[in-house]
């Protein structure tokens, strides 16, 4: 690593060093929406949750729906980069760092969700005071916090040896660098600290990216209400997250590639293994949905079928057939031929996978609270604007964090593309020769039984 | 210990909802509005649940006064994340509005949806201001509110006796639901005394709990209607 010296990937730190109108206009007009939405939002502050379309049996709705969801799409990063750099898939590089921007990024937005759905948000830290460790709302705080920290600082360890790269460069603001980059020099000690910090964080970080999304299962699996009671929610959820997240991830790559030029680093290979991934967890997702409804159908217990058919044929087969249709048929079409596998197929095939994920999401909370057992009549739920208009506030945050993030920092990073250059050939075909079967033993001593 | 309970006679009601009403006023529930109950935001601690089966001449209309049943295992005390919603030792389910944070995932596990929200700032219009019980305190918006089987008439009961220097007997506490109620359909008591007429209706063959495959083991008790040689549901 040669901070110093221009080097071959100084491309990469093009859209920090200059910056230009584009980053102005973009982050303004992010702004905007999201302070639109705020404005919008205080009516809720003002008035209460009255101004939401919410009801007496739908006590949650878009809140709850884009909570899970954001959540979900968390799971891109942490999880799928702590798992690559396990696996040592050396196609991790260029991806690795902005799976984690999304999983930081989203786990805000989504952690948010909740306080925007309570009914008195000034009194939220009585989960703290007075929190009963029985309530699954209370592990998923834990669970939700847990994963943010670790997933901010395990955004934050690779991302060091960048950041002094940049103060090297005299980058500005210079102050934000020298601050962030820790006093990184590249000795071997800080590299030898660096690589023992990131394979603690990533095997640390696995089973809490599992557990955030099983526990966020549990709210609803807790519970006794028909559609909701169920055991294998945990690791429904789970699949779903990674699944939807793995197409964000997708969706954000293909972006960001057209956007910074970055065709040299994500290449058709990246795209054709992650959109692998995406067809197997697509299936996976359908076998879970599979199971899950048609153990609902077979045992039939009337209030079961009650919010199945709603489901099924009722006033949610819009969105129940939208969403198969979404996560399943087309993607498993476009993503099985290698000549639909193109970068715009897949594309399409991720955007679909993310629609479809949302409308899971919403499959789930809506039909059960719409469907109680003693209700005779159903309920309904239409989201009204304020609901609206946080959604788009929450797309726009996402949206934002990446922009200013790739402002200030490398998307892909450097350092890992630069070790990958230097090192990992001779170590990956070190690797593959220790797979290869030993030689075969000197003819002379033939092998003997007993002895 | 006692153990609050009570038997509504199915056979009796006659389904006017004088028990809604009354239940309304005694515990000072917000008046929300026809445009709100249009929307499903219906203010009651205490409804009338409708079946009708049937039509035309062959119409028929039942009725079934639904209140919180104060589960002996509340599913909603299990998910509160704060304490605002517990068991109490005389087995009444409450709910503390000064801590409830507005979650409404109480609202989303109860199997019989018992608990209403407060989606904005409760109105009293006009006289129902003047008309508000000193007994029972107000709910501020955003906090969730249920059924207390009149908890204070049970507190105001039990000072009378002592003061008149006896203990509480059965008829001592009449909640304003079971006060209201022309038919006398609904009889409130001590569970746990065996001598008392809710624990003897609750025996009665005719006696069943909501829901009670559940396990939540509901302190309400309904008498089934009896049979009139009509077709059933």
């Amino acid at each position: 690593m040669k901070p110093d010296a221009e080097f071959e990937d100084t491309d990469l730190l093009r859209s920090i060093e200059e910056s230009g109108v584009g980053f102005r206009v973009a982050s303004s007009l992010l702004m905007l929406v999201i302070l639109g939405a705020w404005v919008i939002f205080s009516r809720q502050i003002l008035q209460g949750l009255g101004v939401t379309g919410l009801n007496q049996p739908v006590a949650w709705g878009f809140y709850i729906v884009n909570f899970v969801f954001f959540i979900g799409i968390s799971h891109a990063g942490t999880l799928i980069s702590a798992i690559l750099r396990l696996s040592q898939a050396e196609w991790r590089r260029p991806i690795t760092r902005m799976a984690e921007v999304i999983t930081v990024v989203v786990l805000a937005i989504g952690g948010f969700h909740p306080v925007l759905d309570l009914g008195r948000p000034e009194r939220m830290l009585n989960i703290f005071t007075a929190g009963r460790l029985q309530s699954p709302l209370l592990w998923d705080v834990s669970s939700i916090t847990a994963y943010f920290m670790a997933s901010t600082v395990y955004l934050y360890i690779p991302m060091i040896p960048d950041i002094a790269l940049l103060r090297d460069r005299g980058t500005r603001p210079r102050w934000l660098y020298t601050f962030l980059a820790w006093g990184w020099q590249g000795t071997p000690r800080q590299h030898a600290v660096l690589e023992r910090a990131v394979s603690i964080l990533m095997v640390l970080v696995i089973p809490i990216a599992v557990s955030v999304h099983t526990v966020i299962s549990y709210i609803f699996a807790m519970t006794l209400q028909p559609g909701w009671h169920s055991t294998i929610f945990g690791p429904y959820f789970v699949v779903g997250a990674i699944f939807s997240g793995i197409a964000a991830l997708l969706m954000v790559m293909i972006v960001l590639r057209r956007i910074f030029h970055l065709e040299r680093y994500l290449k058709q290979i990246h795209f054709d293994y992650l959109s692998r991934l995406l067809l197997i967890m697509s299936l996976l997702w359908f076998y879970f949905t599979f199971s899950e409804y048609l153990t609902a159908f077979f045992g039939s217990e009337p209030s079961e079928m009650r919010v199945f058919f709603y489901k099924v044929t009722g006033p949610y087969a819009p969105f129940f057939w939208g969403m198969v249709i979404c996560n399943f048929v087309i993607p498993v079409i476009i993503l099985s031929f290698r000549r639909t596998r193109t970068i715009p197929g897949i594309f399409i095939a991720s955007i679909l996978v993310v629609i479809g994920m949302w409308l899971e999401r919403l499959n789930i909370v809506v039909p059960s609270l719409a469907n109680p057992r003693l209700e005779l009549a159903t309920g309904y739920y239409i989201p009204s604007l304020v609901e609206w208009a946080m959604f788009a506030g929450g797309i726009a945050t996402f949206i934002l964090g990446f922009v200013v993030f790739a402002r200030f920092f490398p998307l892909i990073s450097v350092w890992e593309i630069q070790e990958g250059r230097e090192l990992s050939v001779a170590e990956t075909s070190e690797r593959l020769e220790s797979y290869l079967p030993d030689p075969a033993p000197a003819s002379s001593s033939t092998v003997e039984g007993g002895g | 210990m006692t153990r609050w309970g009570m038997v509504i006679d199915l056979e009796r009601c006659t389904g006017c909802g004088a028990c809604m009403a009354a239940c309304h006023q005694e515990n000072n529930l917000a008046a929300v509005g026809e445009e709100e109950c249009a929307r499903d935001r219906g203010f009651y601690w205490l409804r009338l649940l409708r079946q009708v089966s049937g039509s035309g001449s062959n119409l028929t209309v039942r009725y079934l006064p639904q209140l919180c049943v104060q589960c002996d295992d509340p599913p909603c005390v299990k998910v509160c994340p704060v304490h605002a919603t517990y068991l109490g030792e005389e087995g009444i389910v409450g709910q503390i509005y000064s801590r409830c944070i507005g979650c409404r995932y109480c609202m989303a596990a109860c199997p019989y949806n018992a608990k209403v929200f407060n989606w904005y700032a409760p109105d009293r219009p006009g006289e129902l201001e003047r008309g508000v019980n000193p007994d029972v305190s107000l709910r501020p918006k955003g906090v969730v509110e249920k059924c207390t089987f009149c908890h204070h008439r049970i507190v105001k009961a039990r000072e009378e006796a002592r003061i008149a220097g006896r203990e509480l007997q059965d008829g001592d506490v009449i909640p304003a639901c079971a006060e209201s109620c022309p038919a006398q359909a609904i009889e409130f008591g001590d569970l746990e005394d065996p001598d008392s007429r809710v624990s003897r209706l609750a025996h009665s063959s005719r006696a069943f709990q909501l829901l009670h495959d559940l396990g939540t083991a509901p302190k309400v008790y309904y008498l089934a209607e009896m049979e009139r040689g009509r077709d059933e549901a």
